[in-house]
């Protein structure tokens, strides 16, 4: 490690020490580690000069998940949620704060909100049925050259139906009913950077189609293999590329191969005394390359910022080259970053490999609160508030009521009459004596991080803030469960599965003063689109205001109905989805704040599939085609165009309507090429970008367009452009 | 297309009406101090309690939206916004209403006495008023009453006051706050007054704006308008303003709630009180200001007969399903939303679309009396001219509107028939209602024209017309509710008659042409002439008027009673603008400003009816000659000149010309005509 440690050695202990605790605190309900000796079959052949002698890295994801994780549902196969023979709601396994709890109201609430039964389940098949895997179809000269570079790869039926799919409803749900669609015909597990470069070389070199795939966690179908491929698609997975390559004390950076999943990255920057802070809710599985491709937001980006702050360098494979910037620094200003379309393009344009990320020491103290507010209105005048003072703790949400009593329902059975008796009284002064209605009633969760000292002053200076609003403090336990509701809450889906109800969660970004009508609207859409859908039983539409900003907020919706009577329970899930999303737009919201957005948001039932396939094919063509005829560049200042177009950026379709970009980055290590005919400028001139940026060495006879030929029927498309472009360059080829 | 698809969405429900109820019929039974001290209590918005009115008038001088406007304007004027601020309450204090439970309730008690006394009884669709119910309860509600009537919002008032829902808040003119105590009466049940015109006011419509808005996002109580404005004279519907719908659409369209329910609500009363008040202001007595001691006089009023009156509560439409892929409600998402800011086209073209929508209807669901028919045959009776006798025997008028009953039903009126009585006490019934304009000697029947009121000796020529004039067109009030029954159809037999030959192209364009020029006077969508025209074959060639080939249209021999008669509801509007375009050829000077227009025009007609050169004396009528003048302006055919202070006519002749002449079916409406349109 680049750690010094000889000038520190005396507070490592220390910091050890606490970062153990911190992440109790934070992890309670994590993983414990792993056994090491976990099918770790294949040797590193990597031997970068950062391998550690004796490196007793942990790795929570083996190569082969299957041994450790569901097939067909959320995380590890032995932590489930069920109904035990009593009727009351166990959490499984060992691994969780919850794990072996029993829950005793979870059946009522669940009964009460789904109109659903404990007695009636639908269960999800064990494996896949037989025959639905089809046998890979390999491209012999790829898989020799992957073996001959010596990098472990599989094409066993499991491992390649694990690396097809992401965690959307969609996908779930078939795969409980057994079904499987296309998948990966081969997985390929890098062991570095390097083997990246080779692997990418090799797909060019050989036409294969490579998705990248890092913790699986995806809820944009970004895994989803298109029916239409006709190529072989190699699943690239990057979790044996989770090493720490080294911890720069005096610029507080790390630098990070991309693979590592959440919780090792903090387990182990915690031995060192550091974290980088970024939690999101999927961070027991979701890596640091997937936070980088999808622009992820962390729980507690109030102290430590989004990704998009944490990022000071990142490496990309493309398959025109290796993209990276030159230096570590904090900002640039020379045009647009090159980060900024690496962050968001979801593993279009190139595999992420390595980070450099900031860190931080681990804080000193930690503490929950909770302030329950009369309603949601006043909650949300309440966090405006904190936001506009730039007060906000670590982590600050409002939860709805409808969440919040769901929150309650996971209450574990508490053992002592004592505890039960205090939580009577509670109940008893905010509903008789403070006069909350418990049908309106709100909870504020809070998580403080730093010095003791600082801690309790600015808990102080919060709850001051909720008084004005209405809020009465409401104890440490409170926010500890809310934030508890979100790591499980994807078990809990399956156990909706498991008895008909079906649910997801979409979010999105809003500025202040729409909060509070889009939450309405968009429940109430939500409700009404279930009606006209015809969902028997009122749908579960709940929200909490998850991230403040100084100019608005990130509210995230859950929504679950009970499916029964229902024909295609996924096809109507996806129309009512499809139709809040259009809710949110309407009412000035983003199609996501972190998530991403699945192709069928904008566009639902229509042409998914064949545009899928275009986009990949596009993007990864563009890149391996766009420089063929062009003149090499050798040092010149080259400016370089990026389309992000919203037909570019998403592999599976997914278009977010509410960006639509094009950067223009500069001085990338490998060059460019400049348009060299006024037909590739055309591509990077659609007619839909708002602004197009055109390279100061362009040559100016390129930028008056050329007059239309005298027959033209109307202007194409810039997906007929790529079409044709692509047609002439086969022809060419052949 | 925006117009177009939401013009010709017809809900199929909206045929299939529901029964009435007569509400007086337990007044009649119980107490009235009884009735008027009842429990009431409503069902609200999401149950939220009704809000004090001085906290509304705080919301709304607080609001972003106000404080953005006084700003502005402060900017603007060099005032302090301090002294503008004043301004904005005091207008508040001027417009707002003071919804008092105790006013009603007098009211309750004195309009029981009143209605048991003028009408026979009062019918409600009870049905609707359930749905009424439900509607105000999931979202914010909009009343849209037909406005024929003084008496059409203290009956609504009443009738949600009876049925325990929510009382509305009203939009009305300026004029009835000048009437003493009755203003402040109104204002305390509910009204709330905004001037006639404020239209470069920036305050004053940000105050009137926002005032309504924070009413409807906070569901306070249903709003109530008249979409037509103001009261139809001559109770044809009125084409719509779009304002205040524009203003109560907003919340929706910015996201402020989750949706509006739009109410549409048609009262149709068998005998108008004002009746003959209308027809001589349509004559150019001028309307009397209103005023407490002439409400007094109009007591006399209280001891006639006035029929029945029908309400009818239609189906609340949902401005997010109509919104629905035709407003992209994104174009709100880039300015705050506290920043007025003019509707997009496409939104303006949504919201007329839906305005006129609304009030057809209001019109469909407008229950139609037999009288109306009988008033339709005697008026035509009376235009068949001098040689003929005078008005038509009993049987034979009997006999006629069976044969119209038949027709209008199946042109799906809402005619209230009463089919258990045998159709000879029908129309004597109907006759003896309406006894003040028609008279029944000698087995015959037909208008009574009024004498010249006072003077002694023989009146003058002139004032014998105009005596008659005030008798003619009572009746055409009556004969006008039936028109939009007619109007498609009317406007398509006359094309087939007049169009150069049967072919569907010459007689659509024929068609469009009447229908454009018409448009002022009747509820026709702004771009639904195809939808029209197709909904005129369809209902004429079920009936058997007209057969339709590929290509052709021709009238049938069986079918030319009915088209004669649809050519001659259509006739003295026809010739009504001919002779506005004949004035405005012969007799337009340079000078002919814009408010002498009316009376210049009336002089020029009187002349010539007293000639014998017309027959219609609606064309006397000022409603049709602003009508006219309204549809000339929009064709180019007549342009406004600024000429300082006064706003003079200039005339296009060669266009008047063509037109007058292309109306009077003496030119075919050629293509080339058309075009220049």
């Amino acid at each position: 490690m680049a750690s010094d440690g000889s000038s520190n050695s005396s507070s490592i202990p220390d910091r050890q020490q606490i970062a153990r605790q911190r992440l109790r605190i934070i992890a309670g309900h994590l993983q414990k580690p792993l056994d090491p000796s976990d099918g770790d079959i294949s040797a590193r052949e990597c031997s970068g000069p950062d391998k550690q002698p004796g490196d007793t890295t942990t790795n929570s994801v083996p190569r082969r998940r299957q041994e450790v994780m569901k097939w067909n549902g959320w995380g590890y196969s032995d932590s489930r949620f069920h109904f035990n023979k009593k009727g009351q709601a166990e959490f499984t396994g060992k691994r969780y704060k919850l794990s072996g709890m029993i829950m005793p109201s979870l059946k009522e609430w669940f009964e009460g909100t789904f109109g659903a039964n404990v007695q009636h389940k639908s269960f999800a098949s064990a494996v896949p049925s037989p025959g639905s895997v089809k046998p890979p179809a390999l491209n012999q000269a790829f898989v020799e050259g992957v073996q001959s570079a010596g990098v472990p790869f599989s094409s066993d039926a499991e491992d390649r139906v694990f690396r097809g799919h992401g965690h959307c409803l969609h996908e779930i749900f078939a795969l409980r009913e057994g079904r499987v669609g296309r998948v990966p015909d081969m997985v390929v597990w890098p062991n570095c950077h390097d083997d990246v470069v080779k692997i990418v070389e090799l797909a060019c070199k050989h036409n294969v189609c490579l998705i990248p795939y890092g913790g699986g966690t995806s809820v944009s179908s970004a895994l989803e293999c298109p029916l239409e491929e006709t190529r072989s698609i190699v699943s690239l997975d990057t979790s044996q590329m989770n090493r720490i390559l080294w911890i720069d004390e005096k610029n507080l950076t790390a630098h990070v191969e991309a693979g590592i999943v959440g919780q090792d990255l903090e387990r182990l920057l915690g031995e060192s005394g550091y974290c980088t802070g970024h939690e999101p809710d999927s961070m027991e599985f979701s890596s640091l390359g997937g936070w980088v491709a999808t622009r992820a937001s962390g729980m507690k980006k109030n102290i430590y910022g989004n990704i998009e702050d944490l990022l000071v360098h990142v490496r990309m494979v493309t398959p025109k080259g290796v993209m990276e910037k030159s230096c570590l620094v904090p900002r640039m200003s020379c045009g647009p970053d090159i980060h900024h379309f690496i962050l968001g393009s979801e593993g279009t344009l190139g595999v992420v490999t390595e980070v450099t990320i900031k860190i931080r020491p681990v804080p000193e103290y930690q503490k929950y609160g909770s302030v329950v507010f009369p309603n949601f209105d006043m909650g949300v005048a309440c966090l405006r508030e904190v936001a506009k003072q730039r007060c906000a703790p670590a982590s600050i949400r409002l939860v709805d009521n409808e969440q919040f009593q769901f929150g309650h329902a996971l209450k574990p059975q508490v053992s002592s009459m004592f505890t039960s008796f205090l939580e009577g009284l509670k109940k008893f002064y905010i509903t008789k004596f403070k006069g909350f209605d418990p049908q309106h009633l709100c909870v504020a969760t809070l998580l403080f991080e730093g010095d003791r000292e600082k801690v309790l002053q600015h808990e102080k200076q919060v709850y001051d803030i909720a008084a004005k609003f209405g809020g009465l403090a409401a104890g440490e336990d409170n926010g500890q469960r809310g934030y508890m509701l979100t790591f499980v809450i994807a078990y809990l889906r399956d156990l909706g599965m498991d008895h008909f109800v079906i649910g997801e969660s979409f979010e999105t970004s809003v500025p202040w003063d729409r909060v509070l009508d889009i939450c309405r609207n968009v429940k109430e859409r939500i409700t009404r689109e279930c009606k006209d859908k015809g969902v028997q039983f009122t749908p579960f539409s709940t929200c909490r205001v998850t991230q403040t900003y100084d100019a608005g907020a990130c509210v995230y919706f859950y929504f679950a109905f009970n499916s029964r009577g229902l024909s295609d329970p996924v096809h109507v899930y996806e129309q009512v989805e499809h139709a809040a999303r259009q809710e949110i737009l309407a009412n000035g919201g983003s199609l996501s704040h972190h998530h991403g957005a699945v192709a069928t948001a904008a566009a639902p039932c229509q042409g998914v599939q064949p545009r899928r396939q275009r986009i990949r094919q596009q993007i990864f063509r563009s890149f391996l085609h766009a420089s063929a005829a062009a003149p090499p560049t050798n040092g010149a200042r080259v400016g370089c165009l990026f389309l992000l177009n919203n037909d570019l950026m998403n592999p599976n379709g997914a278009r977010p309507d509410d960006q639509r970009v094009l950067i223009s980055g500069r001085t990338p290590p490998r060059t460019y090429p400049l348009p060299s005919t006024p037909a590739e400028l055309e591509l990077y001139r659609p007619s839909s970008l708002l602004q197009v940026v055109i390279p100061r060495s362009t040559p100016s006879s390129l930028l008056t367009p050329a007059p239309p030929p005298e027959n033209a029927p109307s202007p194409l498309t810039l997906g007929e452009v790529y079409q044709q472009q692509r047609l002439a360059r086969k022809t060419d080829e052949v | 297309m925006t117009s177009i698809s939401l013009y010709s969405q017809r809900d199929p429900m909206l045929k299939k009406r529901d029964d009435f109820e007569d509400m007086l019929e337990e007044r009649r039974s119980s107490s009235d101090l009884k009735y008027a001290f009842k429990c009431y209590t409503p069902v609200l918005y999401k149950g939220l309690p009704p809000c004090k009115t001085t906290v509304l008038k705080s919301m709304v001088l607080q609001s972003d939206q106000l404080r953005y406007v006084i700003n502005q304007v402060s900017k603007e004027t060099g005032e302090s916004a301090g002294a503008i601020q004043e301004e904005a309450s005091a207008i508040l204090e001027e417009m707002a209403h003071r919804l008092q439970l105790s006013t009603v309730r007098f009211f309750a008690f004195a309009l029981t006495k009143a209605f048991k006394t003028l009408f026979r009884s009062i019918h409600v669709n009870e049905e609707g008023l359930q749905r009424l119910q439900q509607a105000i309860q999931d979202h914010p509600v909009v009343l849209l009453p037909s406005h024929r009537s003084y008496m059409d919002f203290l009956l609504m008032s009443y009738i949600l006051y009876t049925y325990d829902l929510a009382l509305p808040v009203i939009a009305a003119g300026m004029d009835f706050m000048g009437m003493k105590f009755v203003g402040e009466m109104l204002r305390m049940s509910g009204a709330f007054f905004i001037r006639r015109s404020f239209g470069g006011d920036k305050l004053y419509w940000a105050v009137f704006s926002e005032y309504v808005k924070t009413m409807l996002r906070n569901g306070m109580a249903p709003v109530e308008f008249f979409l037509e404005g103001t009261r139809s004279r001559t109770c044809k519907s009125l084409t719509p303003k779009i304002g205040l719908l524009n203003i109560v659409m907003e919340p929706f369209l910015k996201g402020e709630v989750f949706d509006v329910s739009l109410v549409p609500v048609s009262i149709s009363y068998e005998r108008i009180l004002e009746e003959s008040l209308y027809a001589r202001e349509l004559l150019g007595v001028p309307k009397p200001k209103e005023s407490t001691s002439g409400l007094f006089k109009a007591r006399k009023v209280l001891s006639e007969d006035y029929g029945s009156i029908h309400v009818y509560f239609g189906h609340a439409v949902s401005v997010r399903t109509l919104s629905e892929g035709r407003v992209d409600r994104r174009q709100f998402n880039l300015q705050p939303r506290f920043i007025p800011k003019k509707p997009s086209e496409d939104t303006q073209g949504f919201v007329s679309a839906v305005a006129y929508r609304l009030v057809r209807s209001q019109e469909e669901n407008m229950v139609l009396m037999p009288w109306v028919l009988l008033a339709s045959l005697l008026l035509q009776a009376h235009y068949r001219g001098p040689g003929s006798p005078q008005g038509m025997t009993l049987e034979e008028l009997t006999q006629r509107a069976v044969w119209l009953r038949g027709l209008v039903r199946g042109l799906g009126a809402f005619l209230h028939w009463p089919d258990d009585k045998p159709p000879s006490e029908v129309v004597s019934a109907s006759l003896s209602l309406h006894q003040g304009l028609v008279r029944v000697s000698e087995g015959r029947v037909w208008l009574l024209l009024e004498e010249p009121a006072g003077g002694p000796g023989p009146a003058s020529p002139e004032e014998r017309l105009l005596g008659a004039a005030v008798a003619v067109l009572s009746c055409t009030s009556y004969r006008n509710q039936v028109l939009h029954v007619f109007l498609r159809p009317a406007l398509l037999a006359t094309a087939v008659h007049t169009a150069s030959s049967g072919k569907k192209e010459e007689v659509f364009d024929t068609f469009s042409f009447l229908r454009n020029v018409l448009a002022n006077e009747f509820i026709l969508c702004p771009g639904a002439a195809v939808q029209d025209f197709e909904e005129a074959c369809q209902q004429l060639v079920q009936s058997g008027a007209l057969q339709a080939s590929q290509q052709q249209l021709t009238a049938t021999d069986r079918g030319e009673p009915t088209l004669a008669f649809l050519r001659a509801m259509l006739e003295p509007f026809l010739q009504g603008y001919q002779v506005v375009c004949r004035f405005l050829c012969e007799e337009a000077s340079e000078s002919l400003t814009e408010k002498l227009f009316v009376p210049a025009v009336r002089n020029f007609t009187v002349k010539l009816l007293l000639a014998g050169n017309l027959r219609y004396c609606e064309a006397l009528s000022s409603d049709l000659q602003k009508n006219a003048l309204a549809a000339l302006l929009r064709l180019g055919a007549v342009s406004r000149v600024n000429g300082g202070e006064q706003v003079t006519l200039k005339v296009d002749r060669m266009l008047l010309n063509t037109l007058e002449d292309t109306l009077g079916g003496r030119v075919p409406s050629q293509r080339a005509v058309l075009a220049r349109l």
